[in-house]
């Protein structure tokens, strides 16, 4: 019988094959390229490591940090990384509460993407706080002189959210993936089973486990739901809190909130569409998958290209000089060339993805996705660094100066998420061996009940 | 090793597992154990279980983490009266945002513990188990005496039940 259509969204394998396909990307002996990545990755944390051990010496003069520029490549390097998060709880928790089914292929690698990263954003407060070894102050403690942090500072509300994002998207990743490290301890043997044996928490796959599971896993994303969105927004308020010009704007929320996943959309791309070829997994993550994050790209990076028209529209409707000053130096400035950089590679690069030829390429949304990378992180570049260089008094403007210890520290964070992304593909199930099975239609002797009651 | 006498049955087809089961429960065998790779929804109605409980833990954590999040906020506040930026002491509205992440915090955490509380309640410890039901077969798993077990046995191959075999 030929098949004349299919629900692209439903696998093509049967139980069995999902998980012999997955089970061989961790079984399956690492191939030379793995090693060479891995290694790379380690050279750039020791690189990063290296680097905050000279911060911890001689202090952050080592950064460029000079009045009026205190916040600068760290800072913006944080806003990066959390954003990136976004996206992994957007296609874990959201499309998981919208049933969205090609969520389902994609959305354990995005779902560590998004642990990975906010370990990583988190570095950056601390690295940023300058003595590093006090960052404890941050957290409301019995102290002796009894001193609490001040609530009132959008920079306290921060400390939460990162914490409770990291905490909630952690927990939500081991919780997926109990049942699927239990698969592949049933398929392993020698040191391996004992490993997995102990990983998966004595899962069996018992009707009295999934009926816990199942429940607590749609509370969970229905609690992660409402905290991706509060989460970017508390980041947008560290700065929309304050009266610098460029920072201080009402929209920054829903603003900040899909600029970051826009970024997360960007790093996913960039990450699983090599490894799809990698891990031999491409008939599990295929064209359909790709036209949807396609599609998810060009939402966000729509909403991003009417913030930043109104941006440039409220500066000039306001009339208030400092706003129009610094709006017109992001794009005529010293550092204009970063400001186009961010509107090019996200206002404009985004809209390419309205052909359907170039969302079914996957060289080119490849090619889009390191755009993405590139213009979001000169989107914070631009809003936080350079916001700074021009407030209220022309006598105190100021210029970036980024120094070797910042661009290292930058560098290093990519070896940092990098080497836990590396880590994990290669030990964790990267696709979703259950809530794949969970769509494939178990087979039945009777196919047709409702034919004969 | 089991420790549970009784017999275990495996199915390729879900149906015939569920005919299975509500032919066993009502024959009076209520502590079957379903054994498979994801949840299937023939399988709970069969069961007939109530909807699991966890919520409760999600909603007690929930209102824990808000209630801890304002107490935490406002208590600290007045415990050391500092007027910030012109607003009150106890600014509530400033404190909505830490009131709303530990809200989701401990919900979550309490979800996570239910998940654990829960399932420890029925101890699987000692039932049989095979690798091939997290692949692509169901197991059913009836503990029962020496006497039943044929008659339990003969109920799933009447279901055409793949292998079955008597755990004692």
């Amino acid at each position: 019988m030929a098949v004349i259509a299919r629900d692209p969204s439903m696998p093509t394998q049967t139980h069995a094959e999902v998980t012999r396909d997955v089970v061989r990307t961790i079984t399956e002996k690492p191939s030379n390229g793995y090693y060479i990545l891995a290694g790379t990755m380690a050279f750039l944390v020791l690189v990063l490591f290296g680097t905050l051990g000279a911060l911890l010496k001689y202090g952050l003069g080592l950064a460029g940090y000079s009045p009026p520029i205190m916040w600068s490549v760290y800072i913006t390097t944080f806003v990066f990384w959390i954003g990136i998060g976004h996206a992994g709880t957007l296609i874990s928790a959201i499309l998981f509460l919208f049933r969205s089914r090609w969520r389902t292929a994609v959305y354990r690698s995005t779902e560590a993407m998004t642990v990975f990263a906010v370990m990583t954003a988190a570095l950056f407060p601390i690295i940023h706080i300058g003595r590093q070894w006090l960052f404890y102050w941050l957290i409301p403690y019995p102290n002796q002189r009894f001193l609490w942090p001040n609530f009132k500072s959008p920079l306290m509300w921060d400390v939460f959210a990162i914490s409770t994002y990291l905490t909630v998207s952690s927990t939500f990743l081991v919780i997926g993936l109990v049942p699927d490290i239990a698969a592949v301890r049933d398929h392993v043997s020698g040191w391996k089973k004992k490993l997995y044996s102990a990983l998966s928490l004595g899962w069996t796959g018992a009707d009295s486990q999934w009926r816990h599971y199942t429940r607590a896993y749609l509370y969970l994303a229905a609690l992660a739901t409402p905290l991706v969105l509060s989460v970017h927004s508390v980041v947008s308020w560290d700065f929309a809190m304050s009266i610098i010009p460029g920072w201080h704007g009402t929209i920054f929320a829903p603003y900040f909130v899909a600029g970051a996943i826009y970024s997360g959309i960007g790093m996913v791309l960039t990450l699983i569409i090599p490894l799809r070829k990698v891990l031999k997994i491409d008939h599990m993550i295929t064209k359909y998958h790709f036209d949807n994050l396609a599609k998810l790209t060009l939402f966000t990076g729509s909403i991003l290209f009417y913030a930043y028209a109104m941006e440039y529209f409220i500066a000039w409707y306001s009339g208030n000089t400092f706003e129009q000053t610094t709006f017109w130096r992001r794009a005529f400035g010293p550092n204009w060339w970063a400001g186009w950089t961010m509107i090019i590679c996200n206002a404009f690069v985004s809209q390419l993805l309205w052909f359907k030829k170039i969302r079914a390429s996957i060289p080119a949304l490849f090619v889009i996705s390191i755009f993405i990378n590139i213009g979001m992180w000169f989107e914070r570049w631009v809003i936080i660094s350079m916001s700074l260089t021009n407030d209220y008094v022309p006598y105190a403007w100021g210029q970036i100066n980024p120094t070797w210890a910042d661009w290292c520290i930058l560098a290093g964070s990519f070896g940092w998420f990098g080497l836990w992304f590396t880590l994990f593909y290669k030990n964790f199930p990267i696709v979703a061996i259950q809530e794949i099975k969970e769509m494939i239609p178990m087979s039945r002797r009777d196919p047709h009940p409702e034919l004969h009651g | 090793m089991s420790t549970t006498s009784g017999v275990l049955g495996a199915f390729d087809h879900v149906d015939d597992a569920a005919d299975a089961i509500r032919e066993l429960k009502a024959a009076g065998h209520k502590d079957l154990t379903v054994y498979s790779a994801a949840p299937q929804h023939e399988i709970e109605e069969a069961l007939g279980d109530p909807v699991s409980p966890v919520r409760m833990y999600t909603l007690i954590g929930g209102l824990t983490g808000c209630a801890a999040g304002f107490g935490l906020t406002i208590w600290m506040s007045r415990d050391w009266a500092i007027k910030v930026g012109g607003k009150a002491v106890a600014a509530i509205p400033a404190y909505v945002a830490i009131g709303f992440e530990l809200t989701i915090l401990v919900g979550s955490l309490a979800t996570a513990a239910g998940i654990v509380i829960l399932s420890m309640r029925k101890s699987l410890r000692g039932r049989p188990y095979s690798p091939r039901f997290s692949d692509d077969r169901i197991g059913v798993f009836v503990p029962c005496s020496d006497a039943d077990a044929s008659t339990v046995a003969s109920v799933m191959t009447r279901h055409h039940s793949v292998e079955v075999t008597r755990d004692a």
